[in-house]
């Protein structure tokens, strides 16, 4: 309940927290808080500095681009969620509770990488691109190389996750996220998101990320590959997901089995996919 | 002066007299107190579930900035170890040090305690201390712990028992099973819970050396009885010398019965730092330190005549006890579910058998409903198996079965006497108000669609207002069971009453003053309940059981009627009557048949005090205190209906409708009572769909904080839809039974009734509490490879 | 420990200044430094809601903000949520529909219904349920408070 004493620092500029974190190697970024102070509170993390993001205002806000959106880091759940992004408003309603979702950032939850977090899921059904800036510079990583394991991603030592640039997608594109969470943590057990494009009747592309099952989240590549190309009716989902998702592969833990794990992904998957396609296709 | 008023208060839903403090943030729980120079202590717990510790080094917590001191159990000089309130025959009881010394035997066994000037640097040192342990050993089951070869909890209890009590007429029920036409048999765990009042404990101590005086302000639901544990056993310190308070607590459900080693800690250390000292549970702490509920694994038969009608009852149970024995422990979470065994129903023979064993886990006490939910659940599941294997509908085969409205008084099997009830009329209640036959309709309906809908009854029984003194005394308890009551008349004619019971959260300052101000005519402002203060009232035993209304408040009718006894002479000496011709209506007293002679209550309480004009030879003065020891038990009863849907593909259950006919005698306050049930159904489908205070073998927590134990939120239940009966109590002066636990004790096997009735096309006949999802789909999947 | 950090912190209109410990959480400065006591701690994992406070007008589980985090930010607890002396209907809706037993949720409960009528002003029960998820009660089943919330809400409108 009572977090160890830390240094702190406020930034109110990227190049600044990136100063303070060549300063301070062992810091902590603070965005809004709500997975790293939790674990402080447990004394499950005890960084010996944090360095607070959450008030740069270049790291705020949603802003229309010509091939999609750009989401600040520090953008709230909350204001996902009120938003019109395709797909993450949907996921956004998903993450904890209203009040978390008042603090919680998008940026701040990418780069803890919880294996239940709601956020990667979506960010791989989307293809969406993540931005990082650190003492080299700035780079683009796909979303598909971002999650590396629990807990980890391809963000690097000094580097701070600035942005999540969303492509567009217009007419003919359908999405959903179909969730099945702890009852007590409310992290995803398992957590589906899917992507279609319709075209002429048949699936032009499917993309689906699955969040809660693994140590990190992935995509059902196979399930996407069985399905491009036709039309998603009831039978060729059904079909697609069919012995997709292997046990072994999948988390077990107290609260439910990998076997659990797996007919989940199957259930959701399946949900997922056909009210995508329905929204693709209306 | 009091205004005289012809208001009716008793059965009317009066908004609460307590609740503008709440609603306002000024109520006053025990971590808003921080008497000037309040210190902050923390406690420093056993990771192992048993283990040796060989040594303890305070010295690097102890120089750190803040800190006061760290003291170890070596500290604890002359600290006597916390009583056992309850005895069996043959109890093995063992020890239970407020701080271990050289053995722990649960995670979260207390080891030291670091005090410092705020809380983060408490738990700064706490942190620093170095406690080498050497890990033993361990046992988290209580079936395993009775097995041979399992490691030993205390080594002067090699094999774990701590108790065995057989109850009833063996060969009498093995002759019933030897002629039965079915016997109906059943494995069932009643899964350990953890209470969860959303208010951690907490305990702030503060000593005076000028007066001697210690004062503890504590989350406790009885503080006159923590206060002479404290006292008088562990402590040594003279009652008279400690006062114990417990302020506005935020919900209790049991576990805040028991006599707890933080407060005895708190204590001690606030004499020996001469600082108040606080502790403040952190959520994490509770799960490992506060008292778990139930953990009963239980085998149990029901042996059936050829019409249907249950003529015996077996039951074996091995109930979990924790490593050592809570205040209540040998018999709350044990046996003290043996007397309602045999439910709503007639059942001629009854045998059980407890075991209660010795285990590396926190011990066990009362949680909400506390007996009776392990009673029902089986007794309920029993019934619902065996209808199921007769081919009767659930409502038919309990109405076959129940004791018939004429027989009460009814002598059970199990040594109680039923006060009064009338279940078919609950059930017939509950069923019109469910609209039974239409759930049936849809249910076939659904199934059709190919859905997994059910439906689930209960009709529970539960024994409330405790408790007769003398009967509790032969059965063990160490303490009497009465309740108290001062009602003390102020000379402008308002009314303090200085009550026993405690209320964290039931409503006692509304409902007991609408039973004051209805007897005396009075305006509810006029009257003030005061509870929770050992040095404000005299004698207490707290709430809990569903006591407070049959017991607590049939203290103050008695203590009401000596005030108004003394109240009618005045009166009768001042209009020149004989009392017994002076009556009290709304407010005034008259003379019988002559309305216009009369004087106001508010005046004779004046002259009381005034004692210029009292008949001869009276006391001045107009207060009068009454000790309510209950003749019997009362025994509510009711009837829920539930509805769920099962989501087969992640076994996902879903409380479609909740509906509950609740009958506990007269009703005080509708809207109060309805708020029990409410609750009391929350925290019962909680046990049936959610919670689990899980163990691994060795007794390690699986479930140690909010992250990994599930509370029902309001997105896992329905509105539910509430109705009353009245069958009043004919032994206690209110008629009142109690409904604190009725909603806990009845939904858990409505919920889990539902679920089975939901999967029963797939042979499904039995699923262990919690049904979470993974375990309802790992059932599915097994009945369906079974099918295929 | 850590060098101290200047703050100022409006809370229910008042403005405070206070050099802060940085690990210092939001709901002890509440309750041990500024004494409002009406926020409570019921649980450390973020869960349970009754640190619930409105952080520039949004509810915020307080026991996840660092004082520090809240500087120069509008804070209202239950002690300022009403008015003049009067309560707020959120506040008359719990009393009347008896939303509360225990009281010790009741706090966070208020605030975070507050969140959600100031989104919605006419919920449905379901969103009323969904939008309390993160808030526990153990002592009333929700039941009523969902009714207190419902009731606010068509008072508020009404009103407008």
């Amino acid at each position: 309940m009572y977090p160890p004493s830390f240094r702190y620092y406020r930034a109110s500029s990227v190049a600044e927290a990136i100063a303070l974190l060549q300063r301070e190697p062992e810091a902590r970024l603070l965005a809004g808080g709500h997975s790293l102070l939790p674990a402080m509170k447990l004394r499950l993390a005890a960084p010996p500095a944090l360095i607070d993001i959450g008030r740069i205002p270049e790291l705020r806000g949603i802003r229309r681009r010509d091939d999609g959106w750009a989401i600040g880091a520090m953008t709230t759940h909350r204001e996902i969620e009120f938003s019109d992004l395709p797909l993450l408003a949907e996921v956004a309603a998903h993450v904890a509770d209203p009040p978390v979702r008042n603090r919680g950032t998008i940026g701040g939850s990418l780069a803890h990488a919880d294996p239940g977090a709601d956020y990667p899921a979506a960010v791989l059904a989307l293809g969406a691109t993540i931005k990082a800036v650190g003492p080299g510079g700035e780079r683009s990583i796909p979303a598909d190389d971002f999650f590396q394991g629990l807990f980890t991603t391809s963000l690097q030592q000094g580097e701070v996750l600035t942005e999540v640039h969303l492509p567009a997608l217009g007419h003919g594109w359908g999405w959903a996220y179909e969730k099945f969470p702890h009852p007590a943590s409310g992290y995803a057990v398992v957590g589906v998101a899917a992507v279609v494009q319709a075209e002429g009747g048949a699936a032009r592309q499917v993309r689906v990320g699955i969040t809660g099952a693994a140590q990190s989240a992935f995509r059902a590549r196979q399930v996407e590959e069985r399905l491009t190309g036709r039309p998603m009716d009831e039978g060729a989902v059904r079909s697609a997901i069919e012995g997709a998702f292997e046990p072994d592969q999948l988390l077990s833990d107290p609260f439910a089995s990998a076997d659990y794990r797996a007919a989940l992904c199957q259930a959701l998957c399946r949900r997922a996919l056909l009210r995508a396609w329905q929204r693709a296709t209306t | 002066m009091v205004q005289a008023t012809g208001r009716r208060y008793i059965g009317a839903a009066i908004k609460r007299k307590e609740d503008p403090r709440f609603i306002t943030g000024r109520g006053t729980y025990v971590d808003d107190l921080a008497p000037p120079g309040t210190v902050y202590a923390a406690m420093v717990r056993s990771p192992y579930p048993h283990a040796r510790i060989r040594s303890i080094d305070t010295r690097r917590a102890r120089e750190m900035p803040g800190v006061l001191a760290v003291f170890t159990g070596a500290d604890l000089e002359g600290v006597n170890p916390n009583p056992v309130g309850w005895l069996v025959p043959e109890l093995r009881a063992v020890p239970y040090p407020v701080m271990a010394r050289d053995r722990v035997r649960y995670v979260g066994e207390i080891v030291a305690v670091a005090i410092a000037e705020d809380r983060y640097l408490a738990e700064d040192a706490a942190q620093a201390v170095e406690v080498d342990y050497e890990p033993l050993p361990a046992v988290g089951d209580a079936t395993k712990a009775v097995q041979a070869g399992a490691p030993a909890v205390h080594d002067q209890v090699p094999d774990n028992v701590a108790f065995r009590l057989p109850f009833g007429d063996q060969a009498a029920v093995d002759a019933a099973f030897t002629t039965a036409q079915r016997v109906v048999r059943l494995e069932l765990v009643n899964q350990r819970l953890v209470p969860s009042a959303i208010e951690p404990r907490a305990a702030l101590a503060s000593y005076d050396p000028a007066t001697d005086q210690l004062t503890l302000w504590l989350t406790s639901q009885n503080p006159h009885l923590i206060r002479l544990l404290l006292s008088a056993f562990v402590l040594g310190l003279p009652e008279h010398k400690v006062r114990v308070i417990s302020p506005d607590v935020g919900g209790g459900f049991g576990s805040k019965i028991p006599l707890y080693s933080e407060e005895c800690i708190v204590a001690w250390a606030a004499r020996r730092l001469g600082r108040p000292v606080k502790w403040t549970a952190k959520r994490s702490e509770s799960f490992l330190s506060d008292r778990h509920g139930r953990d009963h694994h239980t085998v149990a038969e029901m042996a059936l005549d050829g019409e249907g009608r249950v003529t015996a009852l077996r039951v074996r149970t091995v109930a979990n006890l924790g490593a050592y024995l809570s205040t209540l422990g040998p018999a709350i979470p044990t046996w003290a579910y043996i007397p309602l065994l045999s439910g709503q129903y007639v059942i001629p023979h009854i045998y059980a058998e407890v075991v209660g064993a010795y285990t590396n886990t926190p011990p066990t006490d009362a949680y909400r409903g506390a007996g009776r939910p392990e009673a029902c659940y089986l007794i309920e599941r029993l019934m619902d198996v065996a209808a199921r294997e007769l081919g009767l509908d659930p409502a038919e085969f309990r109405r076959r079965n129940f004791v018939p409205p004429d027989r009460f008084p009814y002598q059970t099997s199990v040594a109680v006497v039923y006060d009064s009830g009338n279940y078919p009329g609950a059930l017939d209640k509950a069923l019109a108000l469910a609209d039974y036959q239409g759930m049936r309709r849809q249910q076939e309906e659904a199934r059709r669609e190919g859905r997994y809908v059910g439906i689930g009854i209960s009709c529970y029984i539960e024994a409330c207002g405790f408790a007769p003194s003398k009967l509790v005394g032969q059965l063990g308890a160490q303490a009497g069971l009465w309740e108290s009551a001062l009602v003390r008349a102020h000379p402008t004619g308002r009314v303090t009453v200085l009550t026993g019971a405690h209320s964290h959260g039931q409503g006692h300052e509304t409902t007991f003053a609408q039973i004051v101000a209805e007897e005396l005519g009075i305006s509810l402002d006029d009257v003030e309940i005061v509870h929770g203060d050992s040095g404000a009232i005299p004698m207490g035993m707290g709430t809990y059981g569903s006591r407070s209304l049959a017991v607590g408040g049939s203290a103050i009718v008695r203590a009401l009627e000596r005030v108004k006894d003394k109240a009618r002479r005045i009166a009768a000496h001042l209009l020149e009557a004989a009392p017994e011709d002076v009556e009290l209506r709304e407010g005034r007293f008259y003379v019988r048949g002559v309305p216009d002679r009369g004087v106001d209550w508010a005046a004779v309480a004046l002259q009381a005090y005034l004692a210029h004009n009292l008949p001869e030879g009276m006391e001045p003065g107009l207060e009068a205190s009454a000790f309510y020891d209950p003749e019997n038990f009362t025994f509510p009863f009711g009837t829920h209906i539930s509805m769920v849907e099962v989501d087969p593909e992640t076994g996902l259950v879903k409380v479609l409708r909740y509906v509950a006919v609740d009958d506990a005698g007269n009703i005080i306050n509708p809207l109060v009572f309805e708020g029990q049930v409410h609750g009391g159904i929350a925290q019962g489908v909680g046990q049936a769909l959610l919670e689990w205070g899980r163990f691994d073998e060795d007794g390690t927590p699986l479930a140690a904080s909010f992250m990994e134990y599930a509370l029902p939120r309001a997105s896992h239940l329905p509105s539910f839809k509430t109705d009353v009966q009245v069958t009043p109590c004919p032994h206690n002066p209110l008629g009142a039974k109690g409904i604190g636990e009725a909603g806990t004790i009845a939904a858990t096997p409505c919920i889990v009734n539902a679920v089975v009735d939901a999967l029963s096309p797939l042979g499904i006949r039995h699923l262990d509490t919690p049904l979470t999802p993974p375990r309802v789909w790992e059932a599915i999947r097994q009945a369906r490879a079974r099918q295929a | 420990m850590a060098e101290k950090v200047p703050i100022t912190v409006t809370v229910n209109g008042v403005q405070h200044r206070h050099e802060v410990e940085p690990r210092l959480l939001l709901v002890h400065y509440l309750r041990d430094v500024l004494r409002l006591t009406g926020t409570h701690v019921g649980c450390d994992t973020s869960q349970c809601g009754a640190c619930t406070v409105l952080l520039d007008g949004q509810a915020v589980k307080s026991c996840t903000v660092l004082a520090v985090q809240a500087d120069g930010c509008q804070v209202t607890t239950i002690e300022g949520l009403g008015s003049d002396g009067q309560l707020h209907p959120l506040q008359e809706a719990f009393w009347e529909k008896h939303g509360l037993q225990c009281g010790f949720c009741t706090p966070g409960m208020i605030l975070a219904a507050y969140d959600l009528l100031s989104r919605r002003p006419d919920p449905s029960e379901e969103e009323v349920r969904h939008a309390l998820e993160g808030n526990y009660c153990r002592c009333t089943g929700y039941h009523n408070i969902v009714q207190a919330v419902l009731y606010a809400a068509e008072k508020m409108r009404g009103s407008r």
